[in-house]
């Protein structure tokens, strides 16, 4: 990743903004909507009013914040030498978030292949002594993990969610045709590309949430159906809200597209969420095949 | 060298150092060693042997050092360690002495003039760049590496040739003990009075490192010890046997100790498991074989005497007398003597709802969420563990009914232990 | 402003600057913020070292004196929490603020807003950690944290209330701490003067570099591990709980795969540095520039790839064990050749014994101590002896105080002036390091014999043959704390005024930021140097 750039930003300006209330305000809203979840979680009455008040706060600066920042651009204050840092900082980002997911995989690595399998040899290992007389052998998502798992049937991957693969693989193809159109200025590419992108998103997370009804009500797989459910939850639950949050960035840029922002030549926002998307693209996949298929 | 004079300060030690050195000369060629080098060295070594010397008694000195070990594992270990830490004294001594003299020889105020280089230059300095990290390698692989391999290898053999089976259960915060062989069983707690604790009283000799039952086992025989846990993580340790592994809830782990000779050997829980994590012992008793032979037999008749009791109808006077004694054992820890409890962590028993339930269902069923149910079966994700695992069918009966009629609860029923037999 | 300058605020015309309270709330001045971060962390040194002094009274003599077990177990897990992520990380981030800019030649940090957020992020965790203790004292909840600062489960699943404020203090430091790492990743690599290429910068940019790579790697996954103990406390899974087929051991796998390299993410700053300490009152070049970088970047590949020593008494097959105690063990060379270097600087250079010179030396003999007591922790066999003993206890003491604090207390004053524009005291400067230095020693050296007689760490009362050193140590502790107080005071005379400062403070100094004035102007480097 190194970069030798420097010496092109001779005789430069490199922008500081100004003053800004914002970052305080932000820190203040997300210790309010940490607060009430501790509330809540804990059985204060007084819990979601916290959280409420926190979001509103998070979401109210969040609006000024990027509006700032969008202000700031259209009106040129920022040169290539801006532009290099957001990227940089956007990459760096998205690794944090790699790294994020990598815990989760991490577990459900650590779980299937090891504490599973032992938990289910206990018995063998250590003649005379037991411990779990609940755990089939290194069972793994056949029937409820443990002495603790209720019944229940894992989602096949053959339905679902290769459907959902399609959706979000397309998806990304839509949206490198958008940038396709945004770099010949073809604006309608761009705008129409921008739109399936995020129809195909949100059809994605609809599909989801029906898989996860299902789950619940049919299949009797919840995040307390032992390790298995916890992992499998966790993972697509998170890969889920992060589709939310793609797609709201995407809206986002599709409206700023349709007033007018971005040319051929700047259009960092757009790039950022596309490497977003793609990069939640890239997590289902691993998904696909290490949760449902595997 | 007289190992006192090594305990000058440094300053003195250093002149020593200094005093036949050639005389500095400032912006020669880069140079790191050449001339002066083997004198130096050899001052440094000694000086190292010198410094070294008096920690040698101290080492022999259990104060400074490990207690003294009382099977194989801890003899190895003791002597590891105490390699180890020769050779990092030896370390810290020979890096540091270099960096004094040259704090002491290199100062502004004594005229040195800045040398200028920056790195090793020329085929002899890289070689007395890297001869210090051939040593290191050496030293971390070999010197260190291999005597630590053995170690661990001979550590976590568990299972070859052991002679009997030691199952260890870590609980909030109590020991308990099984024999898997003769199906002995039976729970260890800290006997240190309250008022000792509290300033109150004089301490005694074993002060926390006390309990009502030891483990007990034999001297010469190889024990295979599997460690379990019922709620957080504990850890097993005696420091004499050079021993400690952690309790697992949920998962059986395994170690190995096989004494040398009798006594009573002790040591503590050592993983935080919450409040009374300090007040947790561990108390080995080491008998010869025939002794202990004879402690299995009489420990077997107990428990067989205890079997039968659990069959026969029991008065409600004898069970609150039972019920009283598990109480202050096994729940006061948490629930207080008086019943009060520690809340929010730990409810009160006075007048709980949960106590001042219906013992059973009119046709004898046990119900979800009552007072035998919660003392039975615990409450997963809490410090209240499911004590049917850990308790006897008398002693569950006895501290049922001793909760019930007890701290101002006034239930005046009581429960049989041939009904918690039936229950389980 | 001038408009050829560099760097110009908003649109370059009109610019106010806010004053009082709303300069610091809403500033986006990499100076202001990095002395938000200093002030920050000493208040925070001030508050975990006062909840320690409590835990050592207690531990004066055997018996109860005067805390609960309960209460006892919160200070020690707080104490650490604070000092680590509320005094150390945040010293390091102020040290990035002030000095990569000066010492890059750039204008300010690349995202300054963001910048200003990372700092004020920092408030809001320290309060959800203390919190609870308040909440108890009026009779809600049950007090902090108590499960030490590693949040073993089932400990902390079983826990209070205290475990979810920790839990969200964590989340918030971690956003915190990305945000602040990949500030400084993108200004290390996009906003470096002409001429300074990656292999000029400054160690301490480097050293920095490096730590921030390791945050953005580690901290996410202990945002997710607290994540899943999150959701096994309130939402019903098992990723923990053997029950439902989930492994307390894995709780400690991701732990420790943050805080394994945390430790390195605390010193790397410190070991870049120090060279510039010791070139600096050597008067001679930094020897082994290039391998002190590349050891740098060994340390941290290596350190992500031997957490487990961290629990080696809790079972692991035998081919691990061997793994993780040789990888261990390995890191012991790149380290080596640090020591080496930071020796082979000062040899033949002309020496002198400024505050700053003082603490650097103190550090490299008391850092020794410590990495090579790590040394043979990373031994399975005798680390049965050692672990969760206080033989540890003395051991990373060893390396967060004195190679951690120490290290900081050197930056402090070798910075100090440029900073303020004033001198500090050189007489209470040096008091402050001969009465730290001793008193230290005093109170750790102790618990190494502690540790090896088979005192466990994390216990209210002990047994009675552990009286004597324990005794010591808390008379140690004392002295040790009440010294701090003269680097307080001493900093405080420092802002307030004393001898002028120039812009090359000290006379063996070397680097851009000594061609600047002390103290340096709004924006460091209205005009970016060219490095020959
Ligand atoms: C800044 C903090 C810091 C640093 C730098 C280190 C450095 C090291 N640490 Fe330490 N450590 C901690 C902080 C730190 N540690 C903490 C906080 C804990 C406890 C956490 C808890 O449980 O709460 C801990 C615990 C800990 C353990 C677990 C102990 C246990 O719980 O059982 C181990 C085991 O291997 C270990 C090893 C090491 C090693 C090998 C190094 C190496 O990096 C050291 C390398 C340095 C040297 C080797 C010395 C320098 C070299 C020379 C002088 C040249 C000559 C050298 C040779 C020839 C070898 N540490
Ligand atoms: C950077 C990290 C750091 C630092 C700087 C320190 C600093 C100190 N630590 Fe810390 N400590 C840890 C990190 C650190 N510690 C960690 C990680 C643990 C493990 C926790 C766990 O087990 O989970 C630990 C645990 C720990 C224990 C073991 C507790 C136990 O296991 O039961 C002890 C015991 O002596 C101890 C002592 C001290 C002392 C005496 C200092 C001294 O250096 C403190 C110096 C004192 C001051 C700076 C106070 C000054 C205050 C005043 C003079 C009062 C005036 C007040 C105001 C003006 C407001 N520490
Ligand atoms: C390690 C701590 C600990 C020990 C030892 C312990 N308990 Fe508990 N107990 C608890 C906790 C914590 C709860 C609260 C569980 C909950 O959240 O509902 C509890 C709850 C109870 C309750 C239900 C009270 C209520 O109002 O909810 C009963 C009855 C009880 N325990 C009986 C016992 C008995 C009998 C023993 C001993 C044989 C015992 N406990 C030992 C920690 C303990
Ligand atoms: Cu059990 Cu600590
Ligand atoms: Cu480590």
């Amino acid at each position: 990743m190194s970069s030798t750039h420097a010496s092109t930003n001779e005789g430069q300006h490199y922008f500081v903004p100004q003053p800004s209330i914002w970052p305080p305000v932000l820190s203040a809203g997300m210790l309010t909507l940490a607060l009430g979840f501790i509330l809540k979680i804990n059985h204060f009455g007084v819990g979601p009013l916290f959280m409420l008040s926190g979001a509103a706060i998070i979401i109210f600066v969040l609006f000024k914040w990027f509006g700032a920042v969008i202000y700031e651009n259209q009106t040129g204050a920022y040169s290539d030498w801006e532009d290099r840092s957001f990227r940089h900082g956007m990459v760096w980002f998205i690794g944090s978030e790699v790294m994020f997911f990598a815990a989760f995989f991490g577990a459900l690595f650590y779980t299937r292949n090891i504490s599973v399998p032992i938990l289910g040899s206990l018995e063998a290992a250590h003649a005379g002594i037991t411990l779990w007389p609940g755990f089939a052998e290194g069972a793994w998502n056949v029937v409820g993990v443990g002495p603790k798992g209720t019944a229940f049937t894992p989602v096949s991957a053959w339905g679902i969610p290769t459907i959902n693969t399609a959706l979000l693989l397309s998806s990304g193809a839509t949206l490198t045709w958008a940038h396709w159109g945004l770099l010949k200025d073809n604006r309608f590419q761009l705008k129409f590309g921008l739109f399936l992108t995020v129809l195909l998103g949100a059809i994605f997370l609809g599909l989801q949430a029906f898989e996860y009804h299902h789950a619940y009500t049919e299949l009797g797989l919840t995040l307390g159906s032992g390790v298995y459910g916890a992992t499998f939850f966790m993972l697509t639950g998170f890969h889920g809200f992060h589709v939310t949050l793609g797609a709201i960035m995407l809206t986002v840029v599709l409206l700023r597209s349709m007033s007018g922002h971005f040319d051929a030549k700047r259009h960092f926002a757009f790039e950022a969420v596309a490497w977003y998307w793609h990069f939640v693209d890239v997590v289902w996949l691993l998904l696909f095949v290490l949760v449902y298929w595997l | 060298m007289n190992p006192k004079e090594s305990r000058r300060p440094f300053l003195g030690v250093s002149s020593w150092l200094l005093s036949s050195n050639t005389k500095h000369q400032a912006n020669q060629v880069p140079s790191l060693t050449t001339e002066r080098r083997p004198s130096l060295l050899r001052r440094i070594g000694l000086l190292a042997a010198g410094l070294f010397l008096p920690v040698l008694p101290a080492l022999a000195d259990y104060k400074f050092n490990f207690p003294e070990p009382a099977t194989p594992l801890a003899r190895d270990t003791l002597h590891m360690h105490n390699e180890f830490m020769l050779i990092i004294t030896v370390l810290f001594v020979v890096v540091f002495a270099i960096m004094i003299y040259s704090m002491i020889k290199h100062r502004k105020s004594v005229g040195a003039q800045p040398a200028k280089f920056s790195g090793p230059t020329g085929k002899l300095q890289w070689f007395w760049v890297l001869v210090p990290f051939a040593i290191l390698l050496f030293i971390d692989f070999i010197l260190m590496g291999i005597p630590a391999f053995h170690a661990v290898i001979d550590m976590e053999d568990t299972q070859t040739k052991a002679d009997m089976v030691l199952k260890v259960t870590g609980m909030q915060w109590k020991w308990q003990y099984e024999y898997p062989d003769s199906g002995i069983k039976y729970i260890s707690t800290l006997t240190t009075p309250r008022d000792q604790i509290e300033n109150k009283a004089d301490k005694g000799e074993n002060y926390l490192l006390e309990v009502d039952n030891p483990v007990v086992l034999p001297v010469g025989k190889k024990v295979r010890v599997v460690i379990t846990s019922t709620d957080v993580i504990h850890t097993w340790w005696v420091p004499q046997f050079g021993v400690k592994r952690d309790a697992v809830p949920g998962f059986l782990r395994e170690t190995w100790v096989k004494i040398d000779k009798p006594g009573i050997y002790r040591g503590q829980c050592a993983e935080l498991c919450g409040k009374d994590h300090g007040f947790m012992p561990v108390v080995v008793q080491a008998l010869a074989e025939p002794e202990y032979a004879a402690w299995v037999e009489k420990k077997k008749a107990e428990q067989a005497a205890a079997a039968t009791s659990s069959d026969r109808a029991w008065t409600k006077d004898e069970l609150m007398a039972q019920g009283a004694k598990v109480y202050n054992t096994v729940c006061a820890a948490c629930h207080q003597p008086n019943g009060q409890g520690l809340p929010p962590a730990f409810p009160a028993l006075a007048g709980s709802k949960v106590v001042n339930t219906p013992l059973l269902s009119a046709d004898g069923k046990l119900l979800p969420d009552t007072h035998v149910f919660r003392v039975m079966n615990g409450k997963p994700g809490t410090a209240m563990q499911a004590f049917k695992n850990t308790l006897s069918d008398v002693d569950l009966a006895a501290v049922i009914t001793f909760e019930r009629n007890s701290f101002g609860n006034t239930q005046g029923d009581m429960i049989q232990p041939a009904q918690i037999k039936a229950l389980r | 402003m001038n408009t050829a300058t560099i760097a110009h605020d908003g649109h370059g015309h009109g610019d106010h600057h806010p004053s009082g309270i709303m300069r610091w709330l809403t500033t986006t001045n990499h100076k202001d913020i990095g002395t938000m971060y200093m002030t920050f962390s000493l208040l925070m040194f001030f508050l975990g070292g006062l909840m320690i002094l409590l835990v050592r009274a207690e531990l004066f003599q055997p018996g109860l004196q005067f805390l609960k077990p309960e209460f006892f177990n919160q200070l020690i897990g707080n104490h650490a929490l604070i000092m680590i992520f509320g005094a150390l990380m945040p010293a390091a981030t102020g040290f990035a603020n002030w000095q990569i800019p000066l010492m890059i030649g750039a204008p300010d940090m690349a995202l300054p807003r963001l910048n200003n957020w990372g700092f004020w992020l920092l408030p809001p965790a320290a309060t959800l950690l203390t919190l609870p203790f308040i909440l108890e004292f009026f009779g809600v909840g049950d007090g902090a944290l108590a499960t030490g600062w590693t949040f073993y489960a089932p400990l902390s699943i079983q826990g209070g209330i205290g475990v979810d404020f920790a839990i969200f203090a964590v989340h918030i430091l971690g956003i915190s701490s990305i945000m602040g790492s990949i500030n400084i990743i993108v200004t290390i690599f996009n906003m470096r003067a002409p001429g300074m290429t990656m292999m000029k910068l400054p160690l301490f940019v480097w050293g920095w570099l490096i730590t921030a790579f390791l945050l953005v790697i580690t901290l996410p996954v202990l945002a997710g591990a607290v994540t899943m103990l999150l959701m096994d406390r309130h939402f019903d899974t098992h990723f923990f709980i053997a029950a439902g087929g989930g492994d307390p051991i894995l709780f400690q796998h991701l732990f420790w795969f943050f805080g394994h390299p945390e430790v390195y993410i605390l010193l790397l700053p410190v070991w870049g540095l120090i060279p510039h300490v010791l070139s600096t009152f050597t008067r001679k070049p930094t020897y082994g520039y290039k391998a002190q970088v590349y050891s740098f970047i060994a340390i941290g590949v290596l350190s992500l790839v031997v957490w487990a020593h961290h629990f080696f008494t809790a079972g692991m097959p035998v081919p691990a064990l061997l793994y993780f105690m040789y990888s261990t063990m390995s890191i012991s060379l790149p380290l080596a050749v640090l020591f080496f270097c930071w020796v082979a600087t000062m040899w033949r250079g002309a020496m002198t014994f400024e505050t700053p010179m003082l603490f650097a030396l103190g550090f490299i003999v008391l850092f020794g101590i410590a990495g090579l007591t790590g040394l043979v922790l990373a031994d399975v066999a005798a680390d049965a002896q050692y672990h969760h003993s206080y033989f540890v206890v003395a051991h990373f003491h060893y390396a967060l105080f004195t190679g951690g604090i120490m290290g900081v207390m050197t930056g402090v004053y070798y910075w100090l002036p440029k900073w303020t524009g004033h001198m500090y005291s050189e007489k209470l400067g040096k008091l402050h390091f001969w009465l730290t230095v001793i008193s230290f020693n005093l109170t750790f050296m102790p618990q190494f014999f502690l540790g090896l007689a088979g005192m466990p760490r994390r216990i209210p009362d002990y047994a009675l043959q552990f009286a004597e050193f324990n005794a010591i140590s808390t008379v140690g502790a004392f002295i040790l704390g009440f010294s701090q107080l003269i680097f307080a005071w001493n900093i405080w005379k420092c802002i307030k005024g004393g001898e002028k400062a120039h812009a090359k403070v000290w006379e063996g100094a070397e680097g851009l930021e000594w061609e600047l004035p002390s103290p340096p102007p709004h924006h460091s480097w209205e005009v970016q140097p060219k490095v020959a």
